[in-house]
């Protein structure tokens, strides 16, 4: 037997029985963050692939949603602080060391840039648009000119920011749950894949919506690798990983998600995509929906379960 | 220099004057605290025994919660101490998930709080408010790169431990074992 009481009692709400800091809106950041990252990386590539009109939804019309995805998350964040009037402070250091001032600074960048991106393809999008204002119209002209070095740069912060939606848990070394270095290109493939989800929901193009299906099914696989990798790794750990690991294989949160990440989110839709490509007729929103919801939980429950793991008691 | 503090778990009775003591002296909300008893009992019956440990913020030398700080909040005095100046804070719980003791708390008004070691009485060159309450002198703090100091004797000649070593902190908080 091997029992640790606290007799004084910490009473240190949202920490005993254990610690729980973080509630919904950090997944819901973490999530709308690598979906902003996915849109706005793919938009990025079909352009410097010189594909912008061939694939118009994922350059022209999907990244609306990442601007608002990114303010959604930024706003989540913000809820979460405990200090809300305080939040420029982030803003008046950079610390290397600290993942969250990296998140910081790079949705700082990548914002404003998304956008940018958006704004510049309004005239294409809505014909007869005009910004009435001269500046802002020579702005958009040298945007536009300027279009593939603007792409190359979102695509590398959006890299940047999809790595990092997992990045900020896994520095969290008293985390064994969290902390592994796989997290990082895991939550990135994650993120990139419900970015493609989003935009082959909006296309009504049947060719761009094949050619993203593939890639997705792709992302999916790794993703699907790379979650058997984590538990892998967490079995070959130390007895705190191993435990953190036991909450997926039998514990509390087995069900939850095996059910909806690695089913629901990842087998059923990979299985659609198959189906698809071999020419079966399958709703076309229902992939999508699956993914976003897999890829929702899936943040959800590894910020959930991640609270729980610990060296002590 | 280097503030530690060493803790012996043969003598400590788990009264709790040492929470109490830090909850008056530095003004703690009703229902937190920055230092807690644990009680271990380890083995199986009848052949159990007992450990009575005082634990609080460790002030680690490879402290996570102040490289995680992305305000900067969280940072290191001199002399080692890890505090948290309260206006810099965002409240964004970095450094709670960070500590592997968990011995940080959100306070009520926004900012992170925990064991600040008594900064400012220990500034005065006096003791912290746990180690001169406790009734059993079971609490030794003081400069471990003096080799005279109370925490230095402390565990000069006497079996010690660290909580959680393999979380790679280097806390420094010595329990005599
Ligand atoms: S015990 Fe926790 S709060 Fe204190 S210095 Fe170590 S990591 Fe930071
Ligand atoms: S809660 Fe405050 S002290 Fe802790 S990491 Fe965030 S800003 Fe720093």
């Amino acid at each position: 037997m091997k029992e640790e009481l606290f007799v004084s009692g910490r009473n240190i709400p949202n920490i005993d029985p254990y610690l729980n800091i973080w509630h919904w809106q950090i997944p819901l950041y973490l999530f709308l963050g690598g979906l902003a990252a996915g849109i706005l990386f793919f938009a990025g590539f079909y352009v410097v692939r010189g594909k912008a009109d061939k694939m118009r939804t994922t350059v022209k019309i999907a990244p609306i949603i990442a601007p608002l995805a990114l303010v959604i998350g930024l706003g989540a964040l913000f809820w979460d602080l405990k200090h809300k009037l305080f939040f420029w402070q982030l803003y008046t250091t950079i610390r290397l060391d600290s993942p969250m001032s990296w998140g910081a600074w790079t949705l700082m960048a990548i914002t404003p840039l998304s956008f940018i991106w958006v704004a510049s393809y309004m005239k294409e999008l809505i014909p007869g648009w005009d910004w009435k204002l001269e500046i802002v119209n020579k702005m958009e002209a040298w945007v536009i000119k300027q279009r593939v070095a603007f792409a190359w740069v979102m695509m590398i912060l959006s890299i940047i920011l999809g790595v990092y939606t997992g990045i900020l848990l896994s520095a969290f070394n008293a985390r064994p749950l969290w902390n592994t270095s796989i997290l990082g290109p895991l939550f990135l493939v994650s993120g990139f894949s419900t970015g493609l989800a989003s935009i082959i929901w909006m296309s009504k193009d049947e060719k761009e919506r094949k050619k993203l299906g593939r890639i997705d099914l792709i992302f999916i696989i790794i993703e699907i690798f790379l979650i058997i990798h984590l538990f892998m790794g967490f079995r070959a750990g130390s007895e705190t990983a191993i435990e953190a690991a036991n909450l997926f294989l039998g514990g509390q949160f087995t069900v939850s998600f095996w059910v909806f990440v690695m089913v629901i989110g990842l087998i059923f839709p990979a299985l659609f995509e198959t189906l698809e490509i071999w020419g079966m007729h399958i709703p076309k929103w229902l992939p999508p929906v699956m993914i976003l919801f897999g890829g929702f939980m899936f943040r959800f429950i590894m910020v959930e379960a991640g609270q729980i793991t610990r060296y002590l008691y | 220099m280097r503030y530690a503090m060493a803790i012996d778990t043969k003598k400590c009775v788990g009264c709790g004057d040492c929470v109490v003591a830090c909850q008056t002296e530095n003004n703690v909300p009703h229902g937190y605290c920055r230092d807690w008893i644990v009680e271990r009992v380890d083995g199986t019956y009848p052949s159990l025994s007992l450990e009575l440990r005082s634990e609080r913020c460790n002030h680690c030398d490879n402290s996570p919660c102040v490289r995680c700080c992305p305000t900067g909040a969280s940072h290191i005095e001199e002399g080692g101490i890890v505090t948290v100046t309260h206006h810099k804070c965002i409240g964004c719980g970095a450094c709670i998930q960070s500590c592997p003791y968990d011995a940080r708390y959100s306070h009520p008004d926004g900012y992170v709080d925990k064991c600040t070691f008594c900064l400012h009485r220990v500034q005065k060159g006096q003791n912290t408010a746990c180690v001169d309450v406790c009734p059993t002198k079971c609490l030794y703090f003081g400069d471990l790169d003096d080799p005279n100091s109370d925490v230095s004797l402390a565990i000069k000649d006497r079996a010690w431990k660290v909580l959680a070593p393999e979380a790679g902190t280097k806390p420094q908080l010595f329990f005599l074992t």
